[in-house]
């Protein structure tokens, strides 16, 4: 039979199957103590890996084989596209990119399923009970309204392309990373219900469920960082965020699970902040859900719209109002009755997390009120207002500020109650650096006041996390101490630092962005942020499935040394008849030189445009060093879980 | 009150699970618009400056007696860019005249836009305090508008145009003016 769609299709009936019996069965046996009962979740949880993967290839295996006859493969690849980019394709459409939503979903399923043989049976077999119910949703969701395994009769001889502008590396990896994160989510909110059915939150809880968060949240920190650098260098505008409701749709799980694992951390560490945590659970997980309905529902239009169909979005209501509608119910009725955490002293580190859990939510919230309040307006006057980057700025930037203020202070502050004077006179390096860091800003100039802050917090941040760390280990015997630290404090130090990197990289290329925008004739030169540029040369060329314009544009620094040559692209799909613009871009440490060339012809010039983006590499880097921070600090809950079941097996054998 | 703090959550979702709801009836592609069938609001523009040739927008310039398209787009938005081939090809291919608002967008940047992505356009007002796009009642960029003979409004999108959009709706919508 090979390996053909129907395959697939039949793969993803038998993946329903197995959801139906896991969300069921074992949630029965968790109620009535019957052990072999709840056993059943780990073997339906690996079946549904399997079914789903082999689902997944079978739509793979379509698209790498051009097969037109399936109606996904005709309407979104194109034999003359590169190999990689038909692999991509399955997952560039709203078929695609649902099959491998769920193809994580049960990745998930399995890893707890496998990874939490050291859990309790109960709380294991309602989690994953909980995770197949969310399977159930987005599997019927795909069987009903999207089935990617549909054919068409007869076979259309060749392809719609891809849409050139996500024919792209960044994009073949964007939306695995982002949904990674989105779905990850899942995992939290299986654990926070499946709490609330049990009436319990525990330290060993949050022990439990803080790596998948932890993973989560790195794969959506890479996930967005992927997607703002496509934006950089595809669009050809030099901005890298621009408030798009897709943007932001995958930005405000990002701020909620943020809040969300410093809040599990308080409840594994002082077995406090309980209700909040299972809200900020279920919030997380609901605002990703949300962001598949922004996205796929075409309530609001952007660029990433390329799927949008109204049926689809009242079955993903339907599916929100279920899951996340049922949830709060849950925490409605069951949450009250939660055992009360231990106290805190308004100076300590539960004092600190709490604030920052507070403005990280204001921030989601303003979010999402910036991007839902043209629909609440027109539901309620008809009336219609869009609302633009200057809005989310503004709020955005007095949201953060503090709250990277307090961030440095979270890390020195003790447990409990923490002696205020004692951590504000530790500071003391950190806050010499943040004022000096300050006056060089304000010097240097055109920084403004936020920009100005802006350095001043990064820098702030980055000092105190460090004299942080280094209280950690330094004093006697120091290498001992380093080695002996939980690999959580490195991750840690390493995700806060690279907010602090994040944060100077988007002050200084939001203010101090060089720009020229120019009509040049060969031999042409421009002087910009202390560079020459000089274009030299514009050829046609062919692409494996485009035309080409390329240019030369030859830069030197101020003393005629030479720095670079870009050579920025004007790109013609002749079978989607669309243009992109591929911008020649040379990083530095210090920051990009960007260049992108118009149209134009060689008697009038051409219209060149070119910027000077400072320190933009940072963002990317500062993303990535976070969610290695993350990745760091999940490794080390299933380090200590290791430790500790050694330490029981020589226990028990002793 | 305690335990109305803890179905706060479920309220406050409850609101926004209607509203999304309202909305969703709302396809925002095609949007009932209260112009429609009605004349064209008035507004006068001046020309974009910077854009050869520089010809100014007003009311009166949209009845002709030939059905005329009114794009509303800016540098800044990029949805505008990615229905741009579809603009060009109304004007280009079809021979329809597309005249545009420049929505609250600096002068050099759209000229400069145009210059790297082709103009279209019969007209380009430029509209930088953003006066016409209410008086049009858009709610974002890009839009688009099709005016009738009589200069009276007869379609309206909301967001990118599309192949797709050009053949089911604007394309038959023009012919049965015509």
């Amino acid at each position: 039979m090979g390996m053909t769609v129907e395959t697939g299709h039949f793969a993803l009936i038998a993946a329903l199957v197995l959801a139906v019996l896991q969300s069921t069965i074992p949630l029965y046996g968790a109620a009535r103590g019957r052990e072999d009962l709840m056993q059943l979740s780990r073997h339906t949880a690996m079946g549904q890996l399997v079914c789903v993967a082999v689902a997944f290839a079978a739509l793979m295996n379509a698209f790498a084989r051009s097969d037109f006859s399936v109606a996904v493969v005709a309407k979104n690849s194109h034999s003359a596209k590169p190999f990689l980019y038909k692999l991509a394709a399955t997952w560039g459409h709203h078929e695609g990119s649902l099959l491998l939503w769920i193809l994580i979903l049960v990745v998930f399923g399995a890893f707890v399923a496998v990874a939490g043989r050291g859990m309790p049976l109960a709380l294991r077999a309602r989690v994953l009970a909980v995770q197949a119910m969310v399977a159930v949703g987005f599997l019927l969701f795909t069987l009903l309204t999207s089935n990617p395994f549909g054919r068409i009769m007869p076979a259309p001889v060749d392809g719609n392309s891809l849409n050139p502008l996500l024919q792209d590396p960044g994009l073949v990896f964007h939306p695995p990373l982002l949904y990674f994160g989105y779905v990850g989510l899942s995992t939290a909110f299986s654990f926070a219900v499946a709490a609330l059915i049990e009436g319990r939150v525990t330290p060993d809880w949050a022990r439990w469920a803080r790596p998948w968060v932890l993973i989560a949240w790195s794969g959506l920190t890479m996930g967005i960082a992927l997607g703002s650098w496509w934006a950089y260098y595809e669009l050809g505008w030099g901005g890298f965020w621009f408030w798009d409701p897709v943007e932001n749709a995958s930005f405000m799980p990002w701020l909620v699970a943020t809040a969300l694992l410093h809040c599990m951390a308080v409840v594994a560490k002082r077995d406090a902040f309980k209700g909040w945590t299972l809200l900020l659970a279920i919030m997380g997980f609901s605002l990703s859900l949300l962001g598949t309905f922004i996205v796929r529902s075409g309530l609001l239009t952007s660029v990433h719209a390329f799927a949008s169909d109204p049926s689809r979005g009242v079955f993903i209501l339907v599916l929100l109002g279920i899951a996340v509608g049922g949830a709060f119910l849950l925490f409605a009725v069951r949450a009250p009755a939660l055992q009360g955490g231990n106290g805190f002293e308004p100076v300590s580190r539960e004092g600190a997390l709490l604030m920052n859990n507070l403005l990280l939510c204001a921030a989601a919230a303003a979010v999402l009120l910036g991007t839902l309040y043209p629909l609440f307006l027109e539901a309620m006057s008809g009336e219609r207002v869009s609302i633009g980057p200057p809005f989310f700025n503004l709020v955005f930037v007095w949201l953060m500020l503090p709250m990277l203020g307090l961030m440095a202070f979270g890390s020195l502050l003790a447990w409990r109650k923490a002696d205020g004077l004692a951590v504000v006179r530790r500071m003391g390096l950190a806050g010499a650096v943040a004022v000096a860091v300050a006056g060089w800003a304000a010097w240097t100039g055109g920084a403004g006041i936020a920009g100005i802050l802006g350095f001043a917090a990064a820098a702030w941040l980055a000092v105190s996390t460090m004299r942080a760390w280094f209280e950690r280990w330094r004093g006697a015997s120091p290498l001992r101490r380093l080695v002996g630290l939980p690999a959580e404090v490195h991750g840690m130090t390493l995700a806060h630092l690279g907010i602090a990197i994040v944060v100077a990289g988007i002050t200084a290329a939001s203010v101090w962005q060089g720009e020229v925008v120019k009509l040049m004739r060969l031999g042409d030169s421009v002087e910009l942020s202390g560079y020459r540029w000089t274009l030299t040369d514009v050829h046609s060329a062919l692409g494996p499935n485009y035309r080409t314009e390329m240019a030369r544009i030859e830069v030197t620094n101020a003393d005629g040394v030479p720095v670079v040559t870009l050579n920025p692209e004007r790109r013609f799909y002749p079978v989607s008849r669309q243009n992109t613009t591929e911008a020649g871009i040379h990083t530095q440490w210090t920051g990009d030189l960007y260049a992108v060339i118009g149209e134009g012809s060689r008697e009038a010039g051409w219209a060149v445009r070119l910027y000077h983006n400072p320190l933009v590499p940072w963002m990317w880097t500062g993303a990535a060093i976070m969610a290695f921070g993350g990745l760091v600090s999940a490794a080390s809950r299933v380090r200590v879980r290791r430790q500790r079941k050694a330490a029981a097996a020589v226990g028990a054998a002793a | 009150m305690r335990y109305f703090l803890y179905t706060l959550p479920l309220l406050l979702f409850a609101g926004l699970a209607f509203y999304l709801w309202q909305g969703l009836g709302k396809d925002p592609g095609i949007l009932p618009s209260a112009l429609i069938d009605k004349p064209a609001p008035v507004f006068n523009l001046p020309p974009l400056q910077g854009r050869e040739p520089a010809l100014p927008l007003a009311t009166g310039d949209l009845a002709t007696g030939k059905p005329v398209i009114v794009n509303i787009f800016a540098s800044w938005c990029i949805p505008c860019q990615a229905e741009h081939p579809f603009v060009t090809a109304l004007a280009k291919e079809h021979g329809v005249t597309v005249h545009a608002i420049n929505y609250k967008d600096k002068p050099a940047a759209a000229a400069a836009w145009l210059q790297k992505l082709g103009d279209p356009y019969g007209r380009v007002g430029a509209d930088s305090e953003g006066r016409a796009g209410i008086e049009f009642g858009i709610y974002g960029v890009p839009e688009t508008f099709l005016i009738d003979g009589a200069g009276r409004v007869r379609l309206r999108h909301a967001g990118p145009l599309t192949a797709e959009l050009l053949r089911t709706e604007i394309l038959p919508a023009i012919k049965a003016l015509r």
